[in-house]
């Protein structure tokens, strides 16, 4: 982590990409991936680490980006919603969201599709109450959640019948 | 294509879902200008005074800011709507905590948040009044003679004699909190402006001609030097209905100041503290029925807290008040109503808009009514429903058919209502946790008030291109709702087409014509007939000049098209609104046609009370409602669902508390909106039944489902604990109060 003028340097793999960046040490990783990296699928909707907008996967975790120091995510391997897609082909969470009306205003939904890709992770089939609990760090406005649920619920099928 | 609806009813992809999923989809803060300046505002520290000096702290180096007060302004300043009240920045006084005094902006965002915290504002304070009790009594007069923005008196029949013909006369008080609209995007804008091009603003918004309306003056700029583009929005909710429009006139004057682009994004804090939120209200109900429960009296005096500005207030007040006396037959009714001013900052638009306060009042009393007559809440309401042929407290006839009867027993089948009515009484006694279940029956208007739409006069354009793709062009937004979808499918089947040759154009003031705002669950059965009808005329213009036969194939569709280009140049069809045969309203005695179409509905809430931990939980949840036909079933269903969630939000958790006017929890962490671990399943039915005005049959659907879930929730709060709460949101403190209220010491 070397410095220089105050600012340090961070090395990120960034969707499967090398990135370096010179940054403040408290820069908040979701500036750093916005402002940096021109990676603005990923949104603030707080500040403040309670509605979820801003999470990206890093190492296998999911995390608010808005909560983390850019400095934390030095050697770090992260994924943003732009990371998720294979080029035109959709993840299927991102198809069943997009079947199913998980998404809406779509300003929660990239948060909300790692979260689910998350969840779906640790947990490939799960009941009811872990997609509740599973989503309960991602506000969502619109949708009252209900069809965000079917979405994850779709997925994790779709995913068992290939 | 199929003759017979082939799109109306289908679940289509969410036009725009695949860039919204992939996060492709470009909201205003992921817009970047080159050399672009960050813009903040330096606000009101105090609810009410006069700006006696505004000092810059000296260790700013202020020759590098854009600095811009009141005096700067090149045109009026105010916000114009339907007063021009509304200072863009205020110059003199104060008339709210955090309105906006000063701009300020810079290209570096960090350096600028400690200028705005270097600016202050001496302020010599006067004595400010936060409740509508202090108001209405004139305890300051703080707006106007009366500190009243606007009054409404409907009667129906004779009440002052009506009286004597109630054997049993019941009265109640109700009142609900604010809300904050809580849309995950906070609202921000891009503005590029200078004397030459004019302005123009790019933005989060629900009503790109609100804002342009605003701007005009502000700048005294001729119309067409100003132009306002909607950015995707991540929701509004009536939250970005009106206040988009200050915030474009902030951003707009940095940049006609600085010469550069300017971006203003609030964050959550500055969005919550400062912009709009729900009416505060209270509503007192005396009614008057024989003794076999029916209703012959009902005198309601509804008021609602308008905040420092009058805003949108009498549009609020107005919906308020035409609803108040909800889906009920009643052969004399008085209902008054005021809408007043405080020192809070202006509240506005909110889904419902009005509706949900006079509602929630209503629906508690009607369970109070029903028990002073000794009739169970159901029984009551079936013999007041209005029926076909009934006339409503506006005296509007119903000449659609409504059923409401029948809504409440398929509501009652979903929900097994009887059957859990009777196991919680026998189950809850002795029972900590106790089960109750409530519901509430209800109407909601469609599109703007009265003669509203008619002053609106709504435009759409349909356009076809050479390649035979065909264009919407309306400046009817889509924040989430689905207009793009819909605004697909009406015009795909109007045409014969595939979904996929129909582009929506970009809300583009230069570019759309005005189709009215996004709001007043107008959009799809006022604007989608619109466009509807734009389509047929397209189609009629290529069969009239001969370039296509009344059956025709896509290929001939596209084929028609190019020659109709090639040969005679644009191809493009305008309609604007007329309103159905046979509506009429009289705006002075606040009678007749309220709304072309009203959706019905019954909602059924179960909950579970703990009696020691005064926590409320909602177990089930069963919303039954009649809404023509419905014209995209998961976008449908999904507006319902979402708009549950908010009111359940409304109705326990989302607590806005005030201090000397100012919201002091404005933060996701104690402003508690509902997660996906809190609420309970929505289950959602649909009774179709055409509306012969409305594109495919549909009414409008986006504000109903905040009406009826409040009600609902603390009748069944009242079933399962016997409290009878009168206030929203029934926090545990609130719960508690109640619960305590009832058992007398020492028991």
């Amino acid at each position: 982590m070397p410095k220089k003028n105050g600012k340090i340097k961070i090395t990120m793999r960034v969707n499967g990409g090398e990135h370096c960046a010179e940054v403040w040490p408290m820069a908040r990783l979701l500036d750093v991936l916005r402002e940096e990296l021109h990676l603005t699928g990923t949104k603030e909707g707080c500040g403040e680490g309670e509605c979820g907008a801003c999470a990206v996967l890093l190492d296998s975790e999911l995390v608010n980006s808005c909560l983390l120091p850019a400095s934390q995510a030095d050697g770090a391997s992260i994924t943003t919603i732009e990371g998720v897609a294979h080029g035109e082909e959709l993840h299927a969470v991102q198809r069943a969201f997009l079947e199913h009306g998980g998404a809406q205003c779509g300003i929660c939904t990239p948060g909300m599709v790692l979260a689910a890709m998350n969840l779906l992770a640790k947990c490939p089939n799960p009941t009811e109450a872990d997609i509740r609990m599973g989503l309960a760090g991602n506000l969502c406005r619109c949708t009252g959640y209900m069809k965000i649920f079917e979405s994850v619920i779709a997925a994790y099928k779709q995913k068992g019948d290939r | 294509m199929h003759a017979d609806s082939p799109l109306i009813g289908q679940p289509i992809p969410r036009k725009e879902g695949r860039d919204k999923v992939t996060g492709r989809a470009r909201y205003v803060d992921d817009l970047v200008f080159p050399a672009m300046l960050h813009g903040a505002t330096v606000r009101s520290p105090a609810a009410r005074g006069r700006i006696r000096a505004i000092h810059f702290d000296e260790t700013i180096p202020w020759n590098e800011f854009t600095v811009v007060t009141a005096k700067e302004i090149p045109g009026e300043n105010c916000i114009a709507l339907i007063l021009h009240d509304q200072p863009c920045l205020a110059a003199d006084a104060v008339n709210h905590p955090e309105e906006p005094v000063v701009l300020l902006a810079h290209a570096d965002k960090y350096l600028l948040e400690e200028a705005r915290r270097a600016v202050r504002i001496e302020i010599e304070p006067l004595p400010a009044i936060f409740t509508i009790e202090d108001s209405l009594a004139k305890k300051e007069v703080i707006w106007g003679e009366d500190n009243v923005f606007k009054k409404f008196l409907v009667e129906k029949g004779d009440i002052d004699s009506a009286w004597t013909s109630a054997e049993i006369i019941v009265e109640g008080e109700y009142a609900t909190g604010a809300q904050e609209q809580l849309y995950i995007e906070p609202n921000g804008m891009i503005a590029v402006a200078n004397p030459r091009d004019g302005v123009t603003v790019w933005g989060s918004m629900q009503c790109p001609y609100y804002v342009h309306k605003a701007l005009v003056p502000l700048f005294a700029l001729p119309k067409e030097k100003v132009r306002v583009v909607q950015t995707e929005t991540g929701g509004g909710f009536g939250g970005k209905e009106e206040y988009p429009s200050m915030i474009a006139a902030h951003a707009a004057l940095l940049a006609w100041k600085s010469g550069k682009p300017v971006k203003m994004i609030y964050d959550r804090a500055e969005d919550m503290v400062a912009t709009t939120k729900r009416h505060p209200s209270r509503t007192r109900h005396r009614t008057g029925v024989t003794r076999d429960g029916k209703l012959v009296a009902m005198e309601i005096d509804f008021a609602i807290d308008g905040g420092a500005y009058c805003t949108l207030s009498p549009v609020v007040l107005s919906r308020g008040t035409i609803h108040a006396a909800g889906p009920y037959e009643c052969p004399n009714v008085r209902i008054r109503s005021r809408a007043v001013a405080t020192n809070t900052p202006p509240h506005g638009a909110f889904r419902g808009f009005g509706a949900p306060q006079s509602i929630f009042a209503l629906e508690r009393h009607m369970d109070k009514v029903a028990q002073a007559c000794g009739l169970s809440p159901e029984e009551f309401r079936a013999r007041n429903f209005i029926r076909t042929g009934g006339t409503l407290a506006v005296s509007q006839i119903i000449h659609e058919s409504v059923d409401l009867p029948r809504l409440m027993e398929r509501a009652f089948a979903l929900s097994d209502y009887p059957a859990k009515r009777e196991r919680f009484a026998r189950e809850n006694p002795g029972a900590r946790v106790k089960k109750g279940i409530g519901f509430a029956s209800f109407m909601h208007g469609a599109g703007f008030t009265g003669s509203g739409e008619e002053f609106l006069a709504s435009v759409v354009s349909v356009e076809a291109t050479a390649e035979g793709r065909v264009r919407v062009l309306a400046a009817s937004t889509e924040i989430g709702q689905g207009t793009n979808t819909v605004f697909t499918q009406i015009a795909a089947e109007a045409l014969g087409l595939d979904p996929a040759l129909v582009e929506i154009a970009p809300p583009d003031t230069a570019a759309v014509p005005n189709s009215g705002p996004t709001v007043a669950s107008r959009t799809t059965m006022i604007v989608g007939k619109l466009v509807q009808s734009a389509a047929l005329g397209l189609k009629q213009a290529l069969t009239a000049g001969e370039f296509l036969r009344e059956e025709y194939s896509q290929e001939e569709f596209q084929r028609a098209c190019a020659d109709y280009i090639a040969q005679r140049g644009v191809l493009r069809s305008t309609v604007q609104y007329t309103p159905p045969p046979g509506i009429h309203w009289d705006d002075e005695k606040y009678q007749g046609d309220a709304y072309g179409a009203y959706a019905w509905a019954v909602y059924v809430a179960e909950v579970s009370v703990d009696t020691a931990t005064f926590e409320i939980r909602v177990d089930d949840f069963v919303a039954v409602q009649e809404v023509g036909r419905v014209i995209h079933p998961v976008l449908a269903a999904g507006q319902i669902e979402g708009g549950v969630a908010q009111a359940i939000g409304y109705a326990l958790y989302e607590n806005v508390v005030w201090h000397e006017g100012r919201m002091v929890n404005a933060q996701m962490t104690n402003y508690i909106m509902p997660t996906s671990a809190d609420l309970p399943p929505i289950r959602v039915h649909f009774e179709e039944n055409p509306y012969p005005f409305g594109p495919g049959g549909a009414k409008g659907i986006g504000e109903l489902p905040m009406d009826g879930p409040a009600p609902a929730i603390v009748n069944a709060i009242e079933n399962a604990t016997g409290a009878s709460i009168t206030q929203i949101p029934v926090t545990p403190e609130v719960l508690m109060e109640a619960l305590l209220e009832k058992v007398p010491s020492g028991e």
